[in-house]
């Protein structure tokens, strides 16, 4: 038997029936294009999350005193050491996966430029911090060591507050700004950020010299953050334990004991918040692979319909000459190009609605190419799976009782 | 001088229902000649569908042999016999069994579809000769609900010749059409006969319409009682030609 033969022959039965056909394939095509578009939208999100939580910069680090103290006999917090400047000179000293440190220390405030003000951050900082975050300056220059040695007061200002304080668009470099009556001198325009994952407005912010806020404004010495920085990509976790081993040594913790500080690269962050997306993602896509079954289920019924409305083609094709794995594969065939067409709308239809979805929704959006194939090739087993049973049945029938029904 | 195309010995055929066997044919023995054209008679029950199906390859004897153009059917497998039919055997229905919605040519070419030595060139060729056999050249794409009884008859005759078939079996072909369009099924199965030199079985239960064959085996409770060659066998297109034609005003004045 050519499998053309055999290609035609369920062509041409389908053809007879194009209307059932498409009902038959309803269920698939809705199936595949549920599949589509939710694994769209979910690998959308999860690729926005990461590529925003990247764009702070893929090779940072922070470090924090720990904060989760937990369990009875540790809930002496004078146990934890706040981070210092020790810290920072044990991480300078021969780093290996180490390529920048920075300390920093907020505090929040109104910044008043006239008659215009603004309830925002200084963010203490060094001058490594803007490498770190690989954040570009748009206008003038950076702070120096210089600067943070004379706890200068001079200051790097974020979009968001050259349009609230600024409003009428002039020249902001070398204008000065208050900070609780402090005056600040802006030497630099900061690169638009935008929102960070969490909804934050990045550019909502001032930078200036560590020393500055410890000294003039929150009187400490202590730092709430420590920003470092891998050689590379691919060196982070590498340069994570290294600063692990280097704050150990440096807060003087003995064997055995937990650290009093918290080391976290991007990559557990991306993970931490793409885990929640892939979790929304699996559970979209099996609900479209029951949508998927049940479409499969569908196909299943029909064939059963159809080959006992078809006995009496049955019997006949058996007078003239057919086996019974020619009946056989011409049901079968029926079920896989119908559920294969089907299939085939279904992907269109699905990534049509992901477009409309991002276009009229917003919605980050993503389809990739082992959804399309891992939706075909259900869609190919579905036929087999459920096209086997009612061809199977086909082909066992008498072809004398076959030709005998009404 | 002529080859045996079929040779029956000592065929039995039983049923079993429950308890009780019946023997739809018993003891039947008979040879067929190629070319000749005969017509099985019987009553209802008589067996004459049982004996059709075993010629056909359909179903097999519980006893006795079958020897088809040489070959002993009794020792095919389900396979070969499906071999067997597609290549050596035509089949006539009474109910035409046409696939619906599916053009005559369409229709006519199905068995070279299960014949994988034929190209698609080879079996339009085969499919319109065959149509020009029964005279419908001119419905070659008309759908079975299309074209009238007879046609359809014809188109299955049509199917029944496209793979060459060394015996032709029609099991109450004239069955659902009227006498008219049976005497015109009859002269293109005499025609078939005579100028083709078909070999051809067919079941009926008319006696006008076995009259036209050139021999006649008639069966009883399974058994041939008759096995007759009929020295006045009728022709078809002179018994057409001597039937009044229905005029046009009298079945406008009905
Ligand atoms: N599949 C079957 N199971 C049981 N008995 C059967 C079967 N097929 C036929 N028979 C019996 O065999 C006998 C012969 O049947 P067959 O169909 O050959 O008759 P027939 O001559 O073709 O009759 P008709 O003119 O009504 O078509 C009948 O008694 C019938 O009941
Ligand atoms: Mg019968």
């Amino acid at each position: 038997m050519k499998l053309v033969n055999l290609l035609r022959i369920a062509w041409r039965a389908i053809k007879r029936n194009k209307m059932r056909a498409f009902l038959t394939m309803l269920g698939i095509i809705i199936g595949v294009a549920a599949v589509i578009a939710m694994i769209a939208i979910g690998q959308g999100s999860r690729q926005s999350i990461q590529s925003q939580i990247t764009g702070m910069g893929s090779n940072m680090i922070t470090i924090r005193p720990s904060s989760n103290v937990m369990g009875g006999a540790r809930l002496d917090v004078t146990n934890v050491q706040a981070l210092a400047e020790p810290d920072i000179i044990a991480l300078q000293k021969q780093p290996e996966y180490i390529n920048a440190v920075s300390p920093s220390v907020t505090a929040r405030g109104q910044v008043i430029n006239g008659p215009y003000n603004w309830s925002t951050s200084l963010q203490g900082v060094a001058p490594e911090y803007l490498s770190i975050r690989s954040w570009p300056l748009q206008d003038g220059v950076s702070f120096t060591s210089q600067d943070v040695k004379r706890a200068a007061k001079v200051c790097l200002v974020g979009q968001t507050i050259i349009t609230n304080l600024f409003p009428n668009g002039e020249d902001v470099l070398g204008k000065n700004i208050r900070f609780k009556n402090i005056p600040f001198k802006i030497i630099g325009v900061l690169g638009k950020k935008g929102e960070n994952t969490f909804g934050q407005d990045q550019d909502d912010i001032i930078l200036t010299p560590y020393t500055t806020v410890q000294k003039r404004i929150l009187a400490t010495t202590y730092y709430q953050t420590i920003f470092a920085s891998a050689i590379d990509e691919s060196s982070t976790d590498k340069a994570a334990a290294e600063i692990q081993q280097v704050m150990r040594v440096s807060h003087k913790l003995q064997k055995g004991t937990d650290d009093d500080f918290t080391v976290r690269t991007q990559a557990e962050l991306i993970s931490t918040f793409t885990s929640t997306s892939q979790i929304l993602t699996i559970l979209l896509a099996v609900i479209a692979g029951i949508s998927l079954v049940v479409g499969g289920i569908g196909i299943m019924n029909i064939m059963y319909v159809s080959v006992t409305e078809r006995t009496k083609e049955i019997g006949l094709r058996m007078s003239i000459g057919a086996r019974g794995i020619d009946i056989l594969m011409q049901f079968l065939i029926e079920a896989i190009l119908i559920s294969i067409t089907g299939g085939l709308i279904g992907v269109a239809l699905g990534i049509t609605a992901t477009k409309l979805v991002t276009l009229f929704l917003q919605w980050p959006t993503l389809v990739t190419q082992s959804s399309v194939i891992l939706s075909f090739l259900v869609c190919f087993i579905t036929g087999v799976f459920f096209g086997y049973y009612p061809a199977l049945k086909a082909s066992r029938l008498d072809p004398i009782e076959a030709l005998r029904y009404e | 001088m002529s080859s045996v195309i079929v040779d029956i010995r000592n065929l039995e055929r039983e049923f079993k229902m429950g308890d009780e066997t019946v023997k739809a044919l018993n003891d039947v023995s008979f040879t067929i000649n190629a070319g000749e054209f005969i017509t099985i008679m019987g009553s209802s029950g008589s067996g004459k569908t049982t004996l059709l199906n075993i010629l056909g390859c359909l179903d097999k004897p519980t006893k006795g042999e079958y020897f088809l153009d040489g070959t002993n059917v009794s020792k095919l497998s389900k396979t070969e016999l499906a071999r067997f039919r597609n290549k050596k055997l035509g089949f006539v229905f009474q109910s035409y069994n046409l696939l619906p919605r599916t053009s005559a040519i369409e229709n006519v070419e199905l068995p070279l579809l299960y014949n994988p030595e034929i190209s698609a060139k080879q079996r339009k060729e085969k499919a319109m000769k065959a149509l020009e056999a029964v005279k419908l050249t001119h419905r070659t794409h008309y759908l079975p609900s299309q074209l009238s009884g007879g046609q359809q008859q014809r188109v299955a005759i049509a199917r029944a010749l496209i793979n060459d078939p060394v015996l032709i079996l029609a099991d109450e072909a004239t069955g659902n059409l009227d006498s008219r369009t049976s005497y015109e099924i009859m002269m293109l199965v005499q025609e078939l006969n005579d100028v083709q030199g078909k070999t051809i079985v067919f079941v009926t239960h008319e006696l006008d319409i076995a009259s036209f064959s050139k021999r006649t085996i008639t069966l009883k409770d399974g058994k041939i009682i008759k096995d007759n060659i009929n020295s006045n066998v009728r022709n078809a297109r002179k018994v057409l030609e001597g039937l009044p034609l229905i005029s046009e005003p009298s079945i406008a004045a009905k």
